[in-house]
């Protein structure tokens, strides 16, 4: 039987399934109707006993993180939607937002609702022109319908395409018109947030949850998932495999499980290595196939579940080669406001290019590492921290491969072999 | 634990009780535990980290290991962000492994692109990297790869430059700029390891703030033009000293190699300026080594031609050409406040009279009332803004004429919106950075607009010298003061005019604020100085005695630091000093010296000891910075003079002279009341006519800025003012040149068109093609005629 339960995505396979009159037949924006109604506690109180986490990476608690909010201060408080989907690997929130831009606009109404908000804020990247002219179209057609400017109003800000405005506080820098690097916490932004007043940041995916936890209940969605790791997900699968795509399932759900419905490892190849939720998650080998991917397995495992983005790469991917060009990525889109960071991410790609190369010792790797150790939770927000996990886990379950560069004067691989057009003339 | 404790001037102060590396220490609740650890003597090293700056914690430097309550952060804090929490334990890199190796990794990875140029580089020597590197740094590096370049050095400005690859991104100096000048210029630019300082291409980092950025940066990369590559700190003698600039009353340093002043330095008094100074305080000081420099004594032979001569000679020929005549004394605002109480003590007992003034200026009797009753002695200090509720400007521009009092100011509208109004006819650059109120009126009218300010007790009412230019607008400041129960502060531009206020260089007081015309305050005074009286009617101001040279009543003057193209009517003094037998006292020839009869070269402030009092009356006390120098300070001459005179005044040295000052103190007497002035209001125009207005900008051709290029390259541009309606009238736009006239004489501009008064024209009053004293002879409220050029 299979384990998919597309709720979010349960009407993609619809033509029109992003208009809001393909929304609407199938039950949209009844939710927000009957959030509208509620008291905006009890609706937070929904979503804490639903145990919807953030879908962003990192797993807060939704209805918490709204309950923080401070009530009665007499400011504006604001929520903003963090769709600045850039993590390498990571392709939920814009198909998303193609398939039902609706689902997050009946979401923001909702949380707006909950959090005593009149204005939402979606940040989305810049290069998905498609993306923005699509929930751009939503949103008019929501105004036309009344659901939106009867007291909450979304505005859509169309990032310039940066890595770090994925991270929350430089996000809002980035919206208020200044550069985007991290803030200083606290304050956190629940108390001083967008223009200085309290604000909630979350996810695309989370957002768009709330409507049919709102419609089907808390103990519903309690319902699917594990322990402490309750609902849905999109788990995006790229790489190597039969069938990439977007794959929607409880959370606990196993790679070798989404592999099985995607038809596996392309033809004729083996996995070798994976990452969990993206390319600042430390990566996985085989070993990791029936690794629960919920928020505590992917952790006990010795990783993140992250975004949940499943990239597979088999056995012609040079791994040296692969994390080269994540740390080539981090030093190019490092914010230069820390120290560790921004010279870390310089220097990792210098040795990674010399080891690629060949040059270097066995020594270089302890270097590496050591470098590894002087950015981990030494740099001034997240990004830093992410861009050493691809290096330590790589050497960790890979060392002798990156020694094989060495002993070989050069990289071992052919990197046609692991294109997808390999073999295309064979 | 938390205990409290009185503090004598607010109210209680929390504190709070950490333990760091094994010690407690208890500091108020706020404080930062990078700052506590100091308490402690413990130094974490840092870069961001400035004390008057907000934490940024980019660095990451100054890592270190916390628990609250026995729970441990996972990873080690930057001790700059985080404020001290009860039951807090920090272990520095004294204590703790994971922090000593946080902070070597920070370090490594700081000079991963730090080019290590030390041996050329401005800072190598003073340098926190530097010093750093050794305490916290590995000996050897571990990085073989290629550091980031760029090209050297990018002018921030014509004084400041950037050399991007010595940068280590602390973001101090574009956090400076912004968050104290007020001035967000510069800013960083790019991302990554390609960051760098930058300025926006469309506007010019023009700041009188910008010396600071230097000094606070933590590496080479921002140096200042005039000082780069000329020495090694190690090569310099420094010497505490003061500001002569202006009455903010800096705290400096003094750098010296070899007798010459190679550059000066913000000094640290945090009930003054803090940590910062202005450009012109930081980079005005090569009038000192000018090549004009006046060296030995002329004396003007029969010929008519100034003749050096020995000091003997020349002492005598001044005696000789005194002794029995009916003379005045003229000193300028910048003398020292011995050096102007060795002026008053010259004028009452060598010359037997109270015809002295330091007012080399615009000025009224209404003004020497004004300083007689609500000035001399007061006390109104810096803390008096921190505490205002209200700050009100009259005639007064900070920014322009105290620089330091702007950045107080806007220290507190930053921190805590402190509300500013500004009485003026045009709304000025700084006014706008504060955030203030401007009150808009003519040039004349301003009594009326402060008449009806809604001040209290704990407001302050900052007057400048330029508030005597209107008629009758002290008195309504007094009356304001007097009906709100509101602070008075008198802030002159010159930093000796306060200092000379108190020691009595003025015709109605005795020093210590003692009145002439007080009969006990003359037997006090006679007493000290051991003569059998002093003359008891009260003397001439600057204009009059300006006048009594001209008529004959006044036949010689003694004159110091005076240039009479600061007053009113520049030719009308030229010709009194023509007439008269002229004494000067100088640093560098003069349009005085160019009249005078004997000529007596006197020390610059780095070559003399002495003090200043500020604005608050603070005293500014500094030492000579050049040892060798030949030079000697005013009142050793004057000393001298009188010696020859036969009216000794027994001041042989400074150190006398203050000790004579403060064994006098101050008056305990009755002020002299002040007699109200009525208002007199704007003179009436019509068609072009315009009333001018006009105020001496921070940098522009003031005398002791010559030589100095760089300073003068970021000086603000030379504009004439009008209203937009003015411009429409007149058919002008921002750039099109307007002429300025009136019978006297004219001066063209461009125009620029702002929010300024519809009657009224403002241009800068000495800055390049604008002196607007000698070129119109026309001062505030004054009818000229304005035409598109």
């Amino acid at each position: 039987m299979t384990k998919l339960a597309p709720v979010l995505s349960a009407h993609w396979d619809e033509k029109d399934s992003f208009t809001i009159a393909a929304y609407t037949r199938h039950g949209g924006y009844k939710a927000s109707a009957k959030a509208l109604a509620m008291d905006p506690d009890a609706v937070i109180q929904l979503v804490k006993d639903s145990g919807l986490r953030g879908r962003g990476g990192a797993g807060f608690p939704t209805g918490m993180k709204w309950g923080f909010i401070p009530q009665g201060d007499e400011k504006d408080h604001y929520l903003v939607v963090n769709a600045d989907e850039s993590e390498p690997g990571t392709c939920k929130d814009t198909p998303l937002l193609m398939a039902n831009p609706h689902v997050l606009i009946e979401g923001c109404i909702i949380a707006c609702h909950a959090i005593r908000a009149k204005h939402a804020f979606i940040y989305i990247r810049g290069e998905v022109t498609h993306v923005v002219r699509r929930l751009n179209q939503a949103i008019e057609d929501a105004y036309k319908a009344g659901h939106l400017g009867k007291g909450i109003d979304v505005v859509l800000h169309v990032g310039a395409g940066a890595y770090i405005c994925g991270e929350e506080t430089a996000l809002l820098d980035s919206l208020e018109g200044f550069r985007g690097q991290p803030r200083l916490r606290p304050p956190f932004p629940a108390i001083a947030g967008l223009y200085a007043r309290p604000t909630v940041v979350n996810n695309v995916e989370s957002i768009a949850s709330v409507p049919a936890i709102v419609a089907n209940g808390a103990e519903w969605y309690q319902g699917m998932g594990t322990e402490k790791s309750k609902g849905t997900t999109l788990y995006s699968l790229s790489g190597h495999v039969t069938n990439p795509g977007q794959f929607e399932a409880p959370l606990g759900i196993t790679l070798r499980e989404i592999l099985e419905l995607s038809g596996g490892v392309r033809a004729g190849h083996k996995l070798k290595f994976w990452t969990p939720g993206g390319s600042s998650t430390p990566l996985f080998t085989d070993e990791h196939l029936d690794v629960p991917l919920d928020y505590e397995g992917v952790s006990a495992a010795g990783s993140m579940l992250g975004t949940k983005a499943l990239q597979i790469f088999d056995e012609t991917t040079c791994v040296v080669r692969a994390v080269l060009r994540w740390t080539e990525f981090y030093k190019h889109e490092s914010c230069g406001k820390c120290t560790p960071c921004r010279e870390g991410t310089w220097w990792l790609v210098q040795i990674l290019r010399d080891l690629e190369n060949g040059v270097g010792t066995e020594a270089d790797l302890a270097k590496l590492l050591d470098l590894c150790d002087n950015i981990m939770g030494r740099s001034f927000c997240a990004l830093g921290d992410g861009a050493t996990s691809p290096i330590t886990s790589s050497i960790k379950y890979f060392r002798d491969e990156y020694i094989a560069h060495l002993t070989n004067g050069g990289c071992p691989f052919d990197p046609v072999k692991s294109t997808l057009f390999s073999g295309a003339n064979a | 634990m938390t205990t409290t404790q009185e503090n004598p001037t607010t109210q209680a102060v929390e504190l709070i009780t950490v333990v760091i590396d094994g010690f407690e220490v208890s500091v108020p609740k706020g404080t930062l535990v990078i700052r506590a650890a100091e308490k402690l003597g413990i130094q974490i090293p840092r870069f961001c980290d400035h004390p008057l700056l907000d934490p940024v914690g980019a660095c990451r430097q100054c890592l270190v290991d916390i628990e609250i309550n026995g729970r441990a952060f996972p990873k080690p804090q930057a001790s700059c962000t985080i404020p001290v929490e009860p039951n807090m334990i920090v272990k520095t890199q004294l204590t703790s492994a994971v922090a000593e190796k946080a902070q070597r990794g920070v370090m490594e990875l700081l000079l991963v692109n730090h080019p290590l140029d030390c041996p050329v580089c401005d800072k190598g020597g003073e340098c926190p990297l530097q010093n750093q590197a050794m305490s916290t740094g590995n000996g050897e590096t571990r990085f073989e790869g290629v550091k980031r370049t760029f090209e050297k050095p990018v002018a921030i400005s014509s004084q400041v430059l950037l050399d991007r690859e010595r940068c280590v991104l602390c973001a101090r100096c574009t956090r400076f700029s912004d968050q104290i000048a007020g001035d967000p210029f510069i800013t960083l630019n790019e991302r990554g390891a390609l960051q760098q300082v930058g300025i926006y291409e469309n506007q010019p980092f023009e700041s009188y703030f910008s010396g600071n950025t230097v000094q606070i940066c933590p590496v080479g990369a921002l140096t200042g033009a005039t000082y780069r590559f000329r020495a090694r700190p190690f090569d310099l003698v420094s010497t505490p000293s003061a500001c002569e600039h202006c009455a903010s009353g800096c705290d400096m340093r003094t750098d010296v190699r070899r007798g010459k002043t190679l550059r000066r330095l913000a000094g640290d008094d945090a009930a003054v300026n803090e940590e910062w100074n202005c450009d012109k305080g930081r980079w005005a000081f090569k009038y000192v080594t000018a090549v004009d420099r006046l060296t030995t004594p002329l004396i003007r032979g029969a010929d008519g031609v100034l003749a050096p001569a020995s000091w003997p000679e020349a002492i005598a020929a001044a005696a000789s050409g005194l002794k029995g005549k009916r003379a005045a004394v003229l000193v300028g605002g910048r003398a020292t406040t011995e050096d102007a109480y060795g002026y008053n003590k010259f004028a009452r007992i060598a010359l037997g009279t109270n015809d002295i003034d330091f007012r080399a200026r615009v000025t009224t009797d209404e003004e020497r009332d004004f300083l007689a009753a609500k000035v001399v002695g007061s006390t109104t200090t810096y803390r008096d803004i921190d505490i205002a509720d209200h700050v009100v400007l009259v005639g007064f521009e900070p920014e322009e004429e105290s620089p330091i009092v702007f950045l107080r100011i806007n220290k507190q509208v930053r921190k805590r919106a402190l509300k500013v109004s500004a009485v003026a006819t045009k709304l000025s650059i700084g006014v706008e950075k504060l955030k203030g109120e401007f009150i808009k009126v003519a040039p004349g009218a301003e009594s009326a607009a402060v008449a009806g300010l809604p001040l209290t007790a704990k407001s302050i009412i900052l007057v400048g010298e330029r508030a005597s230019e209107t008629i009758g607008l002290l008195s309504a400041v007094v009356a304001l003061g007097d009906k709100s129960g509101a602070k008075i502060a008198w802030i002159p531009r010159r930093a000796g005019e306060r200092g000379a206020l108190e020691a009595g260089a003025i015709g109605n007081l005795l020093p210590g604020g003692r009145p002439v015309s007080d009969a006990a305050a003359r037997v006090d005074i006679a007493a000290v100085w051991g003569v059998p009286s002093l003359p008891a009617s009260p003397g001439r101001t600057t204009s009059e005695i300006v006048s009594a040279l001209n008529s004959g009543d006044l036949d010689a003057v003694v004159i110091g630091g005076v240039d009479p193209l600061d007053m009113a009517n520049s030719a009308q003094v030229l010709a009194g000093l023509k007439k008269s037998f002229v004494v000067s006292l100088e640093i560098a020839p003069s349009a005085v010296t160019d009249v005078a009869d004997v000529v007596l070269p006197v020390a610059a402030i780095t070559e003399k000891s002495g003090s200043f009092l500020n604005w608050e009356g603070r005293p500014r006390a500094f030492d000579s910075a050049v040892a060798d120098s030949l030079n000697r300070s005013d009142l050793r001459i004057l000393s001298a003079l009188a010696d020859q005179m036969g009216e000794s005044i027994m001041l042989g040295t400074v150190t006398q002279a203050a000790r004579e000052i403060s064994s006098l103190g101050k008056w305990d007497g009755a002020r002299a009341n002040f007699a109200t002035v009525s208002a007199i209001g704007a003179n009436k125009i019509s068609g072009n006519e315009a009333l001018l207005n006009s105020w001496r900008r921070l940098l522009d051709l003031g005398t002791m800025q010559k030589g100095e290029a760089n300073l003068a390259g970021t000086a603000r541009k030379a504009v004439a003012v009008i209203s937009p309606k003015r411009a429409e009238i007149l058919g002008v736009k921002d750039g099109d040149m307007l002429r300025v006239s009136n019978a006297h004489g004219a001066i063209s501009l461009p125009a620029l068109v702002e929010d300024i008064h519809d009657d009224a024209v403002w241009v800068p009053r000495n800055s390049f093609g604008t002196q607007t004293l000698i070129s119109l002879n026309a001062v505030h409220g004054d009818v000229v005629t304005v035409v598109k050029a």
